[in-house]
């Protein structure tokens, strides 16, 4: 597939005196994607992120931005780029509209050009109502929306999200989900990070798992779920003395990856699930295997986090690999 | 020059709404702390100083130089606070991330310092007036009076930066702030001339840039040109050192905090 790049990342490593941040992390975003960083707390995908912003200089390697070097052509890559911090960057005595208007000045829009564009994502982000307020009186949800509009005002090619749904009620979250995928709709690139599973799931085109400053593994949530070998076929036997008769009749199937008896029956990881469905059914037949259970798991982003990085996300970072 | 511009005036004017949003605060920011000192401090010891030890006719008008400079240091020494507050919540981050001059951001928090500075100190000025000061030097006077507060005020509003960018947490930030202040006052000639003090207390206040400031303020309203033009030489030449030190830092600072 040749597709054009928007980001490419190569070498990149950051070290605070003697911590490694981020440890030689190489990779590409393509232009038109949503490209998720997912980690742990501490995983070093802000530390990424802040690097491709500008905003930190790699202690080695390098990365550019449609084609321009963070660090020689900084001030290029920060008209190209729109930011949306993690933390609620907001002044709380400026309206929503006096945010806007800032930005508009700092990225030398004339008064028109601004107060054409900030009218436009006011209404984007339906805070048309509320734009005159201090933004002290919004609730998390609108500031977030502030935020992405903020984010929009210079008309980016590429979004940065930090964290853009960190600590948001549902609503809003599925709410901050349709805009993301909106953008990309009109053909922006967006770049997040994020530590929700579900939100890598259902928003990245593509992903990087992140853990100690290293990339885990990179893809697509589905192909990285297919590479974890398939889906999961799980049967409870009536009579146990014939699970292991069943396991070798069908670890010589081609349809089948992997057969492991469990104390009740076997878990057989399988390429397809409608190929090899048939497959089982007939051999337990053939051996006359009663079945009382049959249950089918499709792997979950959580085993693939689990199966690259050793535990759940969740999971705080053991207290060795943070020193 | 025109995106330089129009960058630090939109930055500029950020202060002033944040100031005009907070009524109350902006009616303290005015009416400062430091005009309680010259009404209360300044009448209280009239009759307690001697004017002879003074070198004034009286007392306020001995304290209204000390007033003047104390008013600098305070607002200089807070100058960061803002940027403190935006380097946590991740707003400096955000300016940070747009095509600006990376020096903006400070310099429209200088000018912002530098005019609530200005207007403080002329409204300390008028209060003096009130009470029977007034400059012997004249407007040109208080023109000079105001100069020599800017160049206090931008060396220590460069500390207070450079404190900003540099502590962990804001907590570290005015602790330190609050551990500053008063011995820079009382190891100045703010309150008493370094003749009537102590000798080790006099000889440290002698290393103290807020000593010659008000050095160089106070006969510019007590005195005469005559007798204040070598202060205001020497306190200009002091000024030019210490601004240089302390940009030097802030900028260090700066710098290392941003990348």
């Amino acid at each position: 597939m040749d597709r054009t790049i928007a980001i490419d990342v190569s070498h990149l490593s950051k070290i605070y005196d003697s911590y490694r941040a981020v440890d030689d992390l190489s990779f590409q975003v393509y232009a038109g994607e949503i490209f998720g960083l997912l980690g742990p707390n501490g995983a070093g995908k802000s530390t990424t992120l802040r690097t491709l912003i500008t905003l930190l200089h790699p202690t080695s390697g390098t990365a550019t931005v449609m084609g321009y070097d963070t660090v020689r052509d900084a001030d290029k890559v920060r008209t190209l780029i729109g930011y949306v911090p993690q933390e609620r960057a907001i002044d709380r005595f400026l309206t929503g509209r006096e945010h806007l208007q800032l930005l508009g000045a700092l990225y030398h829009l004339t008064k028109e050009e601004a107060a054409k564009r900030i009218a436009e994502l006011l209404k984007l982000v339906e805070l048309e109502a509320h734009a005159d307020r201090p933004a002290k009186t919004y609730s998390g949800g609108m500031k977030r929306k502030l935020d992405i509009a903020c984010g929009l005002l210079p008309d980016p090619k590429i979004l940065f999200l930090d964290e853009p749904t960190l600590g948001l009620d549902v609503q809003s979250r599925l709410r901050i989900w349709d805009y993301v995928r909106m953008l990309k709709a009109r053909g922006m690139t967006v770049v997040m990070t994020t530590n929700y599973l579900d939100e890598a799931d259902q928003l990245c085109d593509r992903l990087a798992i992140i853990d100690g400053g290293k990339i885990k593994t990179l893809g697509s949530p589905v192909e990285l779920k297919i590479a974890l070998g398939g889906d999961i076929v799980s049967l409870t036997l009536k009579e146990t003395d014939r699970i292991h008769s069943l396991e070798s009749e069908l670890k010589s199937r081609p349809a089948i990856k992997a057969v492991r008896a469990t104390t009740k029956g076997l878990d057989i990881r399988v390429e397809s699930p409608e190929k090899a469905l048939p497959t089982i059914l007939e051999s337990a037949n053939r051996l006359g295997c009663d079945i009382d259970f049959i249950q089918y798991n499709r792997p979950r982003l959580d085993d693939v986090f689990i199966a690259h990085t050793g535990r759940a996300i969740t999971e705080s970072i053991p207290e060795s690999e943070t020193a | 020059m025109a995106h330089y511009w129009q960058e630090i005036s939109a930055l500029t004017m950020r202060w002033v709404r944040r100031l005009s949003r907070e009524k109350f605060s902006m009616l303290f920011t005015l009416v400062q702390p430091m005009l309680f000192w010259l009404i209360f401090f300044g009448n209280l010891f009239q009759r307690a100083a001697d004017t002879q030890v003074m070198q004034a006719p009286n007392y306020i008008s001995f304290l209204a130089a000390g007033v003047v400079v104390m008013t600098v240091l305070n607002n200089g020494l807070a100058g960061g606070v803002d940027l403190l507050f935006d380097k946590e919540n991740g707003f400096l981050e955000r300016l940070m991330s747009t095509p600006i001059h990376r020096s903006s951001v400070i310099l429209s928090r200088f000018i912002f310092v530098m005019a609530i500075t200005s207007m403080q100190v002329l409204v300390i000025l008028g209060v003096a007036y009130l009470f029977g000061v007034q400059p012997a030097t004249g407007l040109l006077g208080v023109a000079t009076i105001l100069l020599i507060g800017m160049m206090f005020g931008v060396g220590l509003t460069a500390i207070s930066m450079a404190m900003a960018f540099s502590v962990k947490s804001h907590g570290d930030f005015f602790s330190v702030l609050g551990f500053l202040s008063l011995p820079m006052i009382f190891l100045s000639s703010a309150l008493v001339p370094l003749t009537a003090m102590p000798g080790w207390m006099s000889f440290l206040a002698q290393f103290n840039p807020m000593t010659w400031a008000i050095d160089a303020v106070r006969p510019l309203i007590l005195s005469g040109w005559t007798e204040a033009l070598p202060h205001v030489g020497m306190v200009v030449l002091v000024m030019v050192v210490f601004d240089a030190l302390c940009l030097y830092g802030g900028a260090k600072a700066f710098r290392r905090a941003m990348g």
